[in-house]
């Protein structure tokens, strides 16, 4: 074929390749996609698709969205992507976006997003009813929609959880070759030691991490579940993880000799166990914000928040919903009261921080 | 009167052919300067904090990688190719084409697998344990020899397809005119095949070591911090997008300094062959030992690079199989399958033409756009997604204000397109460029003299020489765009998925069970361009 195109004239060649293409391209792309992309940014009539920019999975949002099309008779399109490309993505759009609504898995991004000036106010009572204080943004450009909680996990074998107090207590001397952390470059570890540089002061969280370094059995694991693995493995006894990686692998192993433990517990501290948010703002430029509002305050209900949560084995954002009866058996717990619009100030120097301090 | 038309039409068609070699190198040469642009606002607190903490590592990081993996993958590609070009053993036949196909398997796949296989938690050490009480003598795979195997293993490919192209072609030729020079094999091949092989080794070389460069996934796994891992750090856990370019640009100095080095070994030597290559002479039959261990070589590297992380993925797919293969699942085999087909075609034939130009007006001018043009390999691919982005949009938002509806050109295929083709020209145009590389002036002259020039002259006498090239080309292509993720992430249309994007969706959140069956899927599609290019090019 390409013999036959290059024949002719440089011109018609070019032509001749183009033409091909366009004439694929046709035949490939989704039928319905593109008419439809069109009309949501000509008209802004009420019954438009919201479009809706994740870096939550897709298979963590598409259930979600599937109820609230049932139930509002709105339609949702999504592009999922890295928080960081899709906020870049969003600033490039500027005022022609095609979305309305930013997903991300971690309160410092949205405050990113916040700073960078692509969302608009809220102005919800719903979510200031639904949503505690701490959990959203307090100039009300973003709220969280499920709680990730970040805590210690032992092995049953090896460990007495009394010996067990809080997140700063593994540096101790007693944990010397018995500690495992995952890499300092996962978000839910940066916002951890902002928490604590948040709680302790920039001096004293270094000399924290300093001493989990110390602690360190087995280099930092690229993920939670391998994390895990080492602790059943016994390269270590203990170590910091997401809750709902737990749930995963209790899941598919019985009597997994592993618990949660629920640090910082402590009635007079002003701490507790770390969490972080998938949370959700409004695009400054969304052509259909009132919409948009709807999706989100329909995102703070309860029903909503039992599937939201309940698909990945996360908190709900409001202690009123029933929870998940796996994730319930894990006990309760104190959070940590710090607002989470502080992330967004306090991540860049966790991440200095854990460079120091020699946390890979 | 009649000459002044004729230098009008020569001025016309040398301003086509630099119209078009620009057109060419725009998109890439856009996003090099947005990554350079970012110098206009240096992030200086943040730059100072890398400069301390962080590039000194990852810069020392980094030049140990490349050159690892740089060095184990043309030790791989040329020995494995030289066996199934030019010799004959046990199995020959099988591994001609069964060595490419580690080309199919991302390389975070052939990380996650060897890791599963090797580490503590592992059953290899396991296994150990159980049998000796002790694994403590097993290597460290989370390791720089662990970060080098891996990307090795899965790149290897790109020089062995390349330099099998070079031995198939001129190896047993060159070992007739060696042998009647009175050398022996091992005598041929150090002076007179491997030199002649040089534009293809080093061609596969560089294309191996800007893949090393752009990697993220792979060394994420092994935890194993370079540029790029230095680059996403400072872009979404610093925040500052100018200080991630900035390091991005130390990139890219390593991209020209691998660049130059590449063309430094080829400038020295003219590389020409005046006959058809058809050998008459058959393989060398290696003889008793040594056909055996040629088979335990190639047995080895095709276990480790593919059948060890093919099992791996059965394993996990398995058990998943019926629920995870619904409609869906074979919309993103098709969104795959049809997105890398054209990109294929597209990639080949701009590729072809761009190297064609290149090599008739040999100016300098030519080569310093073709090298910009190759450039966009080496950049992180999300670095790349968004430096063509930006401009993109300011286009559209640009029809926009001019009235037009918007968004014209986001969301299109048309801009992914563009994106794999500023992303893969390096892949498509290198073997081409080799292969180019043997055509003589005088073919050329001979050519013109019989009134056969231009676009007819690549026609009818180029193309059938670099078919071998040109075939190589697609495959990679085709290949590259399978597994391709930031751009697809970043340009696809609303809804359409491939099955890299299904990929990151699940391993991202650790599922990597529920990964491994699209995963298959990309090797499995991805067997079927190396059948092809195989029994294209290995009649014999």
């Amino acid at each position: 074929m390409i013999t036959r195109m290059l024949n002719s004239k440089p011109a018609l060649a070019t032509l001749a390749v183009s033409s091909i293409i366009l004439g694929l391209l046709s035949a490939c792309s989704p039928p319905s996609e593109p008419t439809s992309q069109i009309e949501s940014v000509e008209n802004t009539e009420q019954n438009d698709a919201l479009v809706v920019y994740s870096s939550r999975n897709e298979h963590l949002i598409r259930p979600v969205f599937a109820l609230f099309t049932v139930e509002t008779g709105i339609e949702v399109e999504y592009a999922t992507d890295k928080a960081g490309v899709l906020i870049e993505r969003i600033k490039a759009e500027g005022k022609n976006t095609p979305a309305d609504i930013l997903i991300t898995v971690d309160a410092g991004t949205l405050g990113y997003a916040a700073q960078q000036g692509i969302f608009q106010p809220l102005n919800s009572a719903a979510v200031v009813e639904r949503v505690p204080a701490h959990l959203r943004d307090d100039s009300d450009y973003w709220t969280g929609l499920s709680l990730r909680a970040r805590t210690i996990v032992y092995s049953t074998e090896r460990v007495n959880p009394e010996q067990l107090s809080s997140y700063q207590d593994l540096g101790g001397s007693q944990w010397q070759g018995r500690v495992c952390l995952r890499t300092s470059k996962k978000v839910y570890n940066q916002s951890l030691v902002a928490m604590l540089i948040a709680e302790q002061g920039e001096v004293k969280a270094e000399s924290i991490v300093s001493s989990w370094v110390a602690n360190l059995a087995i280099p930092p694991t690229s993920n939670d579940t391998k994390l895990m693995e080492a602790i059943l493995a016994g390269q270590c006894d203990v170590g910091i993880i997401n809750t709902y990686y737990f749930g995963r692998l209790q899941e598919k192993q019985e009597n997994l000799p592993l618990a949660l433990f629920w640090p910082n517990q402590a009635d007079n501290e002003n701490s507790g166990v770390h969490v972080n948010v998938a949370g959700v703002g409004i695009l400054k430029y969304s052509k259909n914000a009132a919409q948009a509002k709807r999706l989100l305050e329909w995102l703070v209900s309860d029903s909503a928040q039992a599937l939201f949560a309940g698909v990945n084995k996360e908190y709900p954002i409001n202690d009123s919903v029933e929870i998940n009866p796996q994730v319930a058996s894990w006990g309760s717990f104190k959070q940590n009261p710090l607002p989470l619009s502080q992330a967004y100030v306090l991540q860049p120097a966790a991440v200095k921080l854990m460079d120091r301090a020699g946390y890979k | 009167m009649q000459s002044l038309i004729n230098l009008a039409k020569h001025i016309r068609k040398i301003s086509v052919w630099q119209i078009f070699l620009v057109v060419m190198a725009l998109p890439t040469l856009l996003a090099l300067l947005g990554v350079l642009s970012s110098f206009l606002h240096p992030d200086i607190e943040s730059l100072s904090h890398l400069a301390q903490y962080v590039l000194p590592q990852t810069i020392k990081n980094t030049v140990f990688l490349v050159v690892g993996v740089g060095a184990v993958t043309t030790t791989l590609g040329v020995s494995l190719a030289w066996l199934t070009a030019v010799c004959e053993f046990p199995l020959r036949k099988f591994f001609v084409w069964a060595l490419i196909l580690p080309m199919a398997i991302p390389g975070y796949v052939m990380a996650f697998a060897l890791v599963g296989l090797f580490e503590y938690t592992g059953p290899v050490q396991q296994f150990l344990r159980e049998t000796f009480g002790s694994s403590s003598a097993f290597p460290d795979i989370y390791s720089y020899g662990g970060v080098v195997m891996a990307l090795s293993l899965a790149l290897y490919p790109y020089t062995y397809l390349m330099v099998r192209n070079a031995f198939q072609t001129q190896g047993l030729r060159s070992l007739e005119v060696g042998q009647s020079l009175g050398l022996s094999v091992r005598e041929s091949f150090w002076r007179i095949c491997l030199p002649m092989a040089r534009p293809w080794i080093a061609g596969g070389t560089l294309l191996v070591m800007m893949e090393t460069l752009s990697d993220f996934g792979t060394v994420a796994i092994f935890n194993y911090d370079t540029l790029t891992s230095a680059i996403y750090k400072t872009w979404f856990g610093l925040y500052s997008l100018p200080a991630a370019l900035q390091v991005a640009s130390v990139l890219l100095i390593f991209v020209v300094v691998i660049t130059l080095l590449e063309r430094k070994s080829r400038a020295s030597q003219r590389f020409s062959q005046t006959r058809s290559s058809k050998s008459v002479a058959g393989r060398i039959h290696l003889s008793g030992s040594h056909r055996w261990l040629a088979l335990l070589v190639c047995l080895l590297v095709f276990s480790l690079a593919f059948v060890m992380p093919v099992m791996r993925l059965l394993y996990w797919a398995v058990p998943n199989m019926n629920a995870d293969l619904t409609t869906q699942f074979w919309a993103y085999v098709a969104g795959s399958t049809s997105l890398s087909l054209i990109a294929m075609l597209m990639i080949a034939g701009l590729a072809l033409l761009m190297a064609f130009t290149a090599r008739t007006y040999n100016s300098p001018f030519a080569k310093i756009v073709v090298r910009i043009s190759t450039m966009g390999y080496a950049l992180p691919g999300t670095v790349l997604a968004v430096g063509l982005f930006v401009p993109v949009a300011a286009i559209d938002n640009a029809l926009g204000a001019m009235g037009l509806s918007t968004p014209l050109l986001q969301g299109t295929m048309v801009v992914m397109l563009l994106a794999y083709s500023v992303r893969f020209m390096a892949v498509a145009f290198t073997p081409l460029e080799s292969n180019l590389l043997r055509i003589t002036p005088s073919i050329d002259a001979a050519s013109r003299s019989l009134g056969v020039s231009g676009i007819k002259m690549l026609a009818k006498v180029h193309l059938p020489m670099v078919k071998g090239g040109l075939l190589t080309a697609m495959v990679l292509v085709f290949v590259d765009v399978m597994k391709e993720l930031p751009i697809t992430l970043m340009t696809r249309p609303f809804g359409f998925n491939t099955l890299a994007v299904r990929i990151f969706e699940l391993s991202s959140e650790g599922l990597w069970e529920r990964a491994a069956l699209p995963a298959l899927a990309i090797v499995l599609v991805g067997l079927i361009p190396a059948f092809i290019l195989i029994r294209k090019s290995d009649a014999r």
